[in-house]
């Protein structure tokens, strides 16, 4: 009997081991701190997990579909910096657009890569992680990127609008995620995604394109990186070249945690909204209970760890593998 | 020794999924030197009770006995120690590393400091696979082997331990006659060492030759056991579907219409040469020949898979370039691939899915999925081909061998092709279900598709082709009408000695 209820607890957390784990959190930071379920600062974690949310929208596409995406960070850097640069030399009307198609073709070479020529996806992208980063140096000359009249540009209004009351990195981010779960989810595109990351060779068998779902995914990818860096642009009307480095991990961080498997073949849309509020309210509990900024690095990598672990927990049916 | 002790003993195993009771209150023996047949419909529970036993499932209720002692087995490992192997239905190799280390895997031997003793693992491994007669060796990279010579590193895999009970989940679903004829030999040999053998499968002629018993399940329950010699095939069938089969060919005998494929001179490097045949709306061809003949090569061919490398397809008469299975697709071709797990389903994803994916295109309401068409479309074909599931919703892993083979032939059914071609479509599939399929691909061409049937069985071929292709090495050695066809023929022609026959 208790072995039985211990195999049922067991079960439990590893199928919803995130979530338990994340009540439990909750609870024990609600209590720690007052200030932790305050409106505003409920409002300012999810306005602040925006940009890493509608990059992790995209990312989940790519792991579905059974590959992985390390450029995003660095990809993020060079939207912000384009935009920004373009911004004072074509006007935000035409600077816009032409981020949008620079970032979006910088997805469709990686998606040639990966889908086409089949190259492995961790090797391409954490290859174009730093080919990016080159381009956005290169681009930039080095130096920070600034809007030279900051007052004077209605640009500001995709980072720091408000929409009803509701700020409009929220609403991007809510509106794009709508519109991916159901592209995901309720489109044919959708499944051929999931057929291709569950299994390719049965995915070719049944008529399905794979290279060309796969080229397809990174371009979704790109669409997101190119959102995100609009956003941050618009946020700070100057960046340095850096400013999304290191986000290639928080993103993947938060796909993982949603409950997308790394080899492929599941997830949802909204497990990995899911992922990206459970990452901000981990880091914003800690900021306020007083942990330095700094230890979010270590803190996101055991999250890591803690989410691949549940995964595969979940697939064996334990916790623990007895096999040494 | 006592030949009345059980080796091994169920008492009343309890085991359920969500939404299914797989096994209900099982109870059966096995005695020293015995081989046990364990017989049942597609999800009866015969693997589920096996993993049960092989650690890989813990019981909810009942209980395990090795020689008379209770027992708990909570993983393969365990079990194997406990000197109980499991040769499974699926393979389950590591396709990049080598027979030695997939034999081993968990156990290899070693030397100081952990490392391994290659060595002595290569020198085991040889011997072991020289029992077996095979013609691959221990270094060998386990991706390069024939699913058939795959399922023998399975087997090579129980002979590493001293073995108390080895279980067989139909090992032979793969195999050809020369390999069944070894793994005959061994079970033979296992049993002269008292070794209780349970073995698992749908093939009755294999049943009535090599074993001692029958037990019977059907869904989940125990249908009592049945001593092989006194005993028929109709009397398990009974047991095991609740009625007998009429498996005399129905005479459906139809108008043939035009030619719907036509294949000329089709020549693919060094898999297969000079092919040329052709088939007519309301045939049915049968290709029988040995693994390694060519024949899946063809159909792969055929559904742009492949690029020949010379010859002509031609389909309703018109020649046609078909690059990829999208193209065959659209000329109205549909493959049931043979290896249902690796090309045939996504395991993780539903059976609804995965039936409607090559059609998924076609099944939206606007730019969106139509829910209802789809399950539309699983509903009729999990009824006319008895699909057990508790829903749609189910992930197709979790469905029993058979019913994930049914799957599969339902999503190519589904696309109404006008050629469609089987590759062992009955592979693991039970008597009951066998022949409701054989006389499915009858009605089919009935109703004027064009259908190629290939496949290692014999009966099977026999039971369903108007006209019969025999193949050897690469080559069409010769056609048959089925009225002139004998096995004694057949058999011939596919094993190359019908060079006589007057070109
Ligand atoms: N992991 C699982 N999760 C849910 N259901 C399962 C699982 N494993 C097996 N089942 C269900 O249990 C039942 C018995 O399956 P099992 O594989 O034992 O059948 P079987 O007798 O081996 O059939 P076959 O002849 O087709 O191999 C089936 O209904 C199957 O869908
Ligand atoms: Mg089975």
């Amino acid at each position: 009997m208790s072995a039985m209820t211990r195999q049922g607890v067991a079960k439990l957390l590893a199928r919803q081991g995130i979530l338990v784990a994340f009540v439990l959190f909750m609870v024990v930071f609600a209590i720690a701190n007052q200030r932790f379920l305050a409106i505003d600062n409920i409002s300012g974690v999810i306005r602040s997990s925006a940009i890493l949310g509608v990059m992790a929208l995209g990312v989940t596409f790519v792991v579905i579909g059974g590959n992985l995406d390390l450029s995003v960070g660095s990809m993020m850097s060079f939207s912000t910096i384009v935009v920004l640069d373009l911004h004072d030399k074509l006007g935000p009307t035409l600077a816009i657009p032409a981020m949008f198609g620079l970032t979006l073709l910088l997805g469709a070479f990686i998606g040639v890569l990966v889908g086409y020529l089949k190259l492995n996806s961790l090797i391409v992208t954490l290859g174009m992680l730093s080919a990016i980063h080159g381009l956005t140096l290169t681009w930039s000359g080095g130096k920070n990127m600034d809007i030279a009249d900051k007052e004077a540009t209605w640009f500001s209004v995709f980072g720091q609008g408000d929409i009803v009351g509701i700020p409009v990195p929220i609403l991007i981010f809510a509106l794009l995620a709508g519109a991916l779960s159901l592209v995901l989810g309720r489109t044919p595109f959708g499944r051929k995604v999931y057929a291709v990351g569950g299994n390719g060779v049965a995915a070719t068998f049944s008529g399905v394109p794979r290279a060309r779902v796969v080229f397809f995914t990174y371009l979704i990818s790109a669409f997101c990186v190119a959102t995100a860096g609009l956003i941050q642009a618009s946020r700070s009307l100057g960046s340095q070249n850096t400013v999304g480095q290191g986000m290639e991990l928080e993103v993947l961080a938060a796909v993982i945690l949603g409950g997308a498997s790394l080899l492929g073949g599941s997830g949802t849309v909204f497990k990995t909204v899911i992922g990206v509020l459970i990452l901000g309210f981990i880091q914003n509990g800690l900021l306020l209970v007083g942990l330095e900024f700094y230890a979010q690095y270590i803190v996101t990598w055991i999250i890591i760890i803690l989410a691949v672990w549940l995964d595969i927990a979940a697939k064996r049916g334990r916790l623990w593998s007895s096999i040494a | 020794m006592n030949n009345d002790i059980p080796i091994l003993r169920l008492e009343g195993i309890v085991k359920t999924f969500p939404g299914v009771r797989a096994l209900d209150g099982v109870s059966f023996n096995v005695l020293p030197g015995e081989v046990h047949a364990l017989m049942g419909e597609n999800g009866a529970g015969k693997s589920t009770l096996m993993k049960v036993l092989g650690g890989i499932h813990q019981p909810d209720e009942g209980r395990i006995l090795i020689a008379e002692e209770p027992v708990v087995m909570t993983s393969p490992i365990q079990a194997k120690a406990k000197g109980v192997v499991f040769i499974h239905q699926e393979l389950s190799l590591a396709d990049e590393l080598s027979v030695a280390e997939n034999i081993f895997l968990g156990e290899l031997p070693r030397k100081t400091f952990g490392r391994v003793d290659w060595t002595r693992l290569y020198a085991e491994t040889d011997a072991i696979l020289k029992t077996l007669n095979v013609g691959f060796n221990a270094r060998t990279r386990v991706g390069d082997l024939s699913i058939a010579n795959q399922q023998m590193v399975e087997i090579a895999r129980a002979l590493t331990v001293d073995p108390r009970a080895v279980i067989f989940d139909e090992p032979t679903a793969s195999l050809t006659d020369a390999e069944k004829v070894v793994l005959f030999d061994v079970i033979a040999d296992l049993k002269t060492r008292g070794v209780g053998i349970i073995y698992i499968s749908h093939r009755m002629e294999e049943i009535f030759k090599i074993t001692d018993r029958i037990s019977v399940l059907r869904d989940g329950e125990y249908r009592g056991t049945l001593v092989t010699a006194e005993t028929d095939e109709d009397k398990v069938t009974q047991a095991m579907i609740g009625r007998s089969l009429d498996l005399t060919r129905s005479p459906l005998q139809h108008e043939m219409g035009d030619i719907a494929l036509e294949v000329r001179g089709l020549e693919c490097g060094a898999l297969y040469q000079d092919v040329s045949f052709s088939v007519r709306k309301g045939e049915v061809v049968g290709f029988y020949g040995l693994v390694g003949a060519g024949r899946t090569e063809i159909a792969e061919t055929i559904f742009g898979l492949r690029a020949p490398s010379a010859g002509k397809i031609l389909i309703n008469g018109q020649e046609v370039r078909i690059g990829s299975p999208i193209e065959a697709i659209r000329l109205g071709i549909s493959l049931v691939p043979e290896d249902r797990k690796g090309q045939g389903l996504v395991l993780g994803m539903n059976c609804r899915d995965n039936m409607t994916l090559p059609q998924v295109d076609d099944m939206t309401a606007g730019p969106f999925l139509a829910n209802g068409a789809e399950v539309a479309i699983f509903d009729q074909y999990r009824d006319k081909l008895d699909i057990r599931t508790p829903g749609w919703r189910q992930q197709v892993g979790n469905l029993s061998g058979g019913n994930q083979q049914k799957i599969v032939i339902g999503k190519w059914l589904s696309m109404h092709p006008e050629v469609l071609i089987v590759d062992e479509p009955t592979r693991g599939i039970d008597v009951g279900s066998k022949s409701e399929i054989h006389n499915l691909i009858r009605e089919l061409a009935a109703q004027g598709y064009a259908v190629i049937v290939i496949s290692s069985e014999m009966p099977e071929v026999l039971h369903v082709s108007d006209r019969i292709v025999a193949m050897h090495n690469g080559r069409i050695t010769r056609e048959f009408t089925s009225d002139e066809v004998t096995e004694d023929s057949l058999i011939q022609a596919i094993s190359g000695i019908a060079s006589d026959k007057v070109a």
